[in-house]
């Protein structure tokens, strides 16, 4: 027994080390896990009125770009529903649009966000209390964005499609092959897309869009442009890399998708899955 | 020389707003993040005991983690080096009087607060790192990546030393 506590005197230090590194590697992992320990997450809500603040403040110096940004997609937009005004003829089929079925976007402001780790995440200034749930899409005028995972009452924290942790099912708008894009960690204005069958033209240049398969996305919204194609000797799929639309350098206001329709869809593909 | 706790938290709390408003949004090619924070850690007096030392890192790492999603990375790294820390230390052989001191360039020079920074910057680094990507493979792009952030950082250690500690 005293040597039991001379040892456990002696060596103190190194077994409180011991201790907290055990507590972090536990962190880390039911991290991994399940995306639990809610108060570790920057929609907290310390974290989350610090970067709220600090947000209100530097975005006063970036309100010449944001306002250049929504006069061009403006403008884009405008040109639109010119285009569609001006048509000959309107078509014919109508599909009518049910309000309770169609996607809708609720907008929201960017106040943390990162380029340069493995896993990167946003935080949003949007949060349970304005319907905000996590598995909801999120996109920007110019392509996606990511996916929220976690809200508190009014912030929610997301992954960004610059995360190895996620991968989202894409598309070529070409062809309408379809397979899992993802990002690799290094380059934040290209990712991968994978499984596209070799027998596939893939040409550079081609549109890669949301396949619109998951509950996240409605279908056709960008994703970026196939740079560069791959196909190994011997593998029955090719490799292609997509430049991105997104500028996650440069992100401000973004839209969350909110899909009436993906609680059924997805209850319905689980039960199929159990069977 | 001696600090009021007031003096540390504020050190503290510096520490931790420079690395989430500033650090963090600093993009060198987005391969670069320097981790400034853990100037924290190397700048508590010489003589500080262990278990407060190894609590303090703890509590560091996991303020850091709550601000960018990433609970238990940043704490593992920061208690690392909480614990390699008094090695260092005892490597100097320091004068008795010079142990209440804080290891600063105005205190010991900047030669041996070079070499003591850029030891434990660079471990620091390694840990954190290694155990972001939880793995060896690719090796050296994760090696390299570390090398380079850990110069950043020493930088910006070095410059808050002739900014906040100048005599």
């Amino acid at each position: 027994m005293r040597n039991l506590i001379h040892f456990l005197y002696r060596y103190h230090a190194f077994l409180l080390f011991l201790v907290l590194e055990a507590l972090c590697f536990t962190l880390m992992i039911r991290y991994n896990n399940y995306q639990g320990v809610r108060y570790f997450q920057s929609s907290n809500r310390i974290s989350g009125f610090v970067y709220a603040e600090f947000d209100a403040l530097r975005s006063y110096f970036s309100l010449r770009k944001i306002n250049e940004e929504l006069a061009i997609d403006n403008a884009n937009l405008r040109s639109r529903l010119l285009s569609v005004s001006g048509a000959e003829e309107p078509p014919e089929i109508k599909i009518t649009a049910d309000s309770t079925n169609a996607y809708r976007l609720l907008p929201a402001k960017v106040i943390n966000n990162s380029v340069n780790k493995q896993y990167n995440y946003l935080t949003l200034d949007k949060g349970a209390r304005d319907g905000v749930k996590p598995d909801m899409g999120i996109v920007c005028a110019n392509g996606i964005v990511g996916v929220v995972v976690n809200t508190s009452e009014r912030f929610s924290t997301a992954l960004s499609l610059l995360n190895s942790r996620w991968s989202v099912n894409a598309k070529l708008s070409r062809t309408h092959h379809f397979g899992p894009l993802h990002w690799e960690g290094e380059n934040p204005y290209v990712a991968v897309l994978n499984e596209i069958p070799y027998h596939v033209g893939v040409q550079e240049d081609d549109e890669v869009v949301t396949s619109g398969f998951s509950t996240l996305f409605p279908e056709g919204i960008l994703i970026g442009k196939v740079v560069r194609v791959e196909h190994k000797k011997g593998e029955t799929f090719q490799t292609v890399w997509v430049q991105l639309s997104t500028d996650f350098k440069n992100l401000h206001y973004v839209g969350v998708v909110i899909n009436p329709l993906a609680d059924e869809q997805k209850e319905l593909e689980k039960t199929t899955i159990n069977e | 020389m001696n600090k009021g706790p007031g003096w540390y938290i504020m050190l503290f709390t510096t520490a931790v707003l420079m690395q989430v408003l500033f650090m963090n949004n600093l993009q060198f090619s987005g391969l670069v993040n320097p981790y400034f924070y853990i100037l924290f850690i190397l700048i508590l007096p010489v003589n500080m005991s262990r278990v407060v030392l190894l609590l303090l890192g703890f509590l560091l790492g996991i303020t850091i983690d709550a601000f960018s999603n990433t609970p238990g990375i940043h704490a593992s790294a920061t208690v690392f080096v909480s614990f390699l820390r008094p090695f260092m230390i005892n490597a100097a052989n320091l004068e008795d009087q010079e142990k209440g001191m804080l290891p600063t360039i105005a205190n010991f020079g900047f030669r041996w607060f070079f070499q003591y920074a850029a030891v434990l910057v660079l471990l620091h680094h390694f840990f954190l790192f290694f155990v972001e990507v939880f793995s060896f493979h690719n090796f050296f792009s994760t090696f390299f990546r570390s090398i380079l952030s850990s110069i950043f950082t020493l930088f910006f250690i070095g410059l808050s030393q002739f900014i906040i500690f100048r005599k």
